[in-house]
C-alpha cells in the first residue's frame, strides 16, 4: 500500500501519498496552489517560481518539492500571493504582451493568472526588449515577444523515439525557443497541435485557425484558473492526448 | 453640494476606451445625475474650466502634445485613471517601441510601399508636436491613481470603477470584468 504522510497548508491538516509534490498534494486536499511552467504528466521544471510556498518557513517552489512528514506549509499568504503577482508582473514586463493582438487571450493561463490574482498594471516598468516572430515552419510561427522560456514545449513534446522536437537556441538574453532543425521538417498536424496547446502563452501556435473560439467561450473568459472547472478540463484535455 | 467633475481625453488611442465608455448604454443617465463633465471629447469642451475630481485617461504618449496634455490633466485632477491598455502599456502604438523612431518615419513618410512624397519631406511644421523616442505609458510620465485595463476596458468594469470612486467606496471587481483584450 502507498505510504501516506500528514501535513498542514495554512493549518489546515492534510494527507497525501508520500512523495507526491506540494502542488498535486494540495490540490488532492482541495486547495489550489498557482503554477505556470507545470504541465500535469511531466516531469516539473521549477523555472517560472509562481508556485512558490513556505515550507517550515524556506521558500521552496511547490511543484518540484515532494511533501514529507510533518511539513507546515503557508500558501495563502498576504506575502505569497504579492510574490506571485510579482513574479507574473515579470513575464508581462519582460517580453511583450499585447494581449489585445494575441491569438491566445482567453486561453493564455499567463493572462488567466493575471485576471485571478485580478492584476490591473504591473509594477514594473516594460522592457520593450527586441524579440522577433519567425514564421517560417510551414505549419506553426514562434512569437518570441510572449514565450517565457517554461520549456514546457521541450518537456512535454516528443517524437515517437522520446526525443524533444524543442530546444533551446542561444543563451541568457538571448535564449530562443525553436523547432529542431531534422525533426522540426517532419512535425505531424497532431504534434502541431500539442505543442501549440501545450505551450501555456502565445508563443507556439498552429498557423491558419487563430480566434476559432469566439469571445466568451474561451477557456479564462468565465471561469478563474485553478477552479474546479478548468483545471478538469485541463486534464481531461491530457487524457485526450496521451 | 456641487457635483464631482470628471474630465476625459485620448492621447495616443484609438476612441475605443471612450466608445466603451458610452456602452454603459442606460446608466448614462445615472452617472449624468452623479457628476457634471469638464474637458472631455463627450461634452466637446476643450479647455479647462475648473479643477476636476477624476481624469480618466485613454491611450499613451507619443509625442509631445501628449505629455503636455497629461501633465496638464495631472494638475486639474484629483484622481487620474489611466483607462485602457494604451494607457497602461503603450498598446498598439507601443510596437514601434524597438524600431528607431529615424526608421518609423521613413517607412510611414519616404519608403512604405502607398507612399507617394516627391519632395521626399519629413513632417517638419513647427505647429506639429513632435514624435517622442518611443511611446510611453502614462504612469511613467505622472502619477496615476488607478488603472483599468482592457482594449477596450468592458463598460461593466468603467461603471463599477467610476461608480465607486464617486461614491468614495471600496472598488469591488468581478472576475469577468477584468480583460486584457
Ligand atoms: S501570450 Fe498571453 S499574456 Fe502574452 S499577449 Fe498573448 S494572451 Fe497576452
Ligand atoms: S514556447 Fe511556450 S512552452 Fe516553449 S518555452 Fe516558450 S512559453 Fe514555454
Ligand atoms: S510552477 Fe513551480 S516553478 Fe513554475
Amino acid at each position: 500500500m502507498e505510504k501516506k504522510v500528514t501535513f498542514t497548508i495554512d493549518n489546515k491538516e492534510c494527507t497525501a501519498t508520500a512523495g507526491s509534490f506540494i502542488v498535486d498534494a494540495a490540490r488532492k486536499n482541495g486547495i489550489y496552489i498557482p503554477t505556470l511552467c507545470n504541465y500535469d504528466g511531466v516531469k516539473p521544471a521549477g523555472s517560472c517560481r509562481v508556485c512558490t510556498v513556505k515550507v517550515n518557513k524556506r521558500h521552496l517552489t511547490a511543484c518540484t518539492t515532494p511533501v514529507a512528514e510533518g511539513m507546515e506549509i503557508e500558501v495563502d499568504t498576504a506575502e505569497l500571493n504579492d510574490l506571485r503577482n510579482a513574479v507574473v508582473e515579470l513575464l508581462f514586463t519582460e517580453g511583450n504582451h499585447y494581449c489585445p493582438a494575441c491569438e491566445k487571450s482567453g486561453d493564455c493561463e499567463l493572462q488567466a493568472l493575471a485576471y485571478r490574482f485580478q492584476i490591473m498594471a504591473p509594477r514594473f516598468p516594460f522592457q520593450f526588449n527586441e524579440r522577433d516572430i519567425d514564421a517560417s515552419h510551414p505549419k506553426i510561427y514562434h512569437d518570441h515577444n510572449r514565450c517565457i522560456l517554461c520549456k514546457r514545449c521541450i518537456r512535454a513534446v516528443k517524437d515517437k523515439d522520446g526525443k524533444s522536437i524543442f530546444e533551446f537556441n542561444n543563451r541568457a538574453k538571448e535564449v530562443r525557443i525553436k523547432l529542431d532543425d531534422k525533426l522540426g521538417e517532419t512535425l505531424s498536424d497532431e504534434l502541431a497541435l500539442k505543442a501549440m496547446e501545450v505551450c501555456p502563452v502565445g508563443s507556439i501556435l498552429v498557423k491558419e485557425i487563430g480566434f476559432k473560439t469566439p469571445i466568451g467561450k474561451r477557456k479564462f473568459d468565465r471561469i478563474p484558473i485553478g477552479t474546479q472547472e478548468t483545471t478538469e478540463q485541463l486534464s481531461h484535455k491530457e487524457e485526450h492526448h496521451e | 453640494m456641487s457635483k464631482p467633475v470628471i474630465a476625459t481625453t485620448s492621447l495616443a488611442g484609438c476612441f475605443g476606451c471612450h466608445m466603451s465608455f458610452l456602452d454603459i448604454d442606460d446608466r448614462l443617465l445615472d452617472l449624468i445625475e452623479l457628476v457634471e463633465f469638464n474637458k472631455s471629447p463627450i461634452d466637446d469642451i476643450k479647455t479647462f474650466t475648473k479643477d476636476c475630481d477624476i481624469g480618466l485617461i485613454e491611450g499613451g504618449c507619443c509625442n509631445t502634445e501628449n505629455i503636455h496634455l497629461l501633465k496638464e490633466f495631472r494638475k486639474r485632477c484629483k484622481i487620474l485613471v489611466s483607462f485602457g491598455e494604451c494607457a497602461i502599456m503603450g498598446g498598439l502604438p507601443a510596437m514601434r517601441n524597438d524600431i528607431s523612431v529615424k526608421e518609423c518615419l521613413e517607412e510611414a513618410y519616404l519608403s512604405g510601399p502607398s507612399t507617394v512624397n516627391e519632395d521626399k519631406i519629413l513632417p517638419n511644421d513647427e505647429e506639429l508636436p513632435m514624435i517622442l523616442d518611443r511611446v510611453y505609458p502614462c504612469h511613467e510620465i505622472v502619477k496615476m491613481d488607478y488603472h483599468l485595463p482592457g482594449c477596450p476596458p468592458t463598460a461593466d468594469m468603467i461603471w463599477i470603477v467610476l461608480h465607486a470612486l464617486i461614491l468614495d467606496v471600496d472598488i469591488e471587481l468581478p472576475y469577468e470584468v477584468i480583460k486584457y483584450d
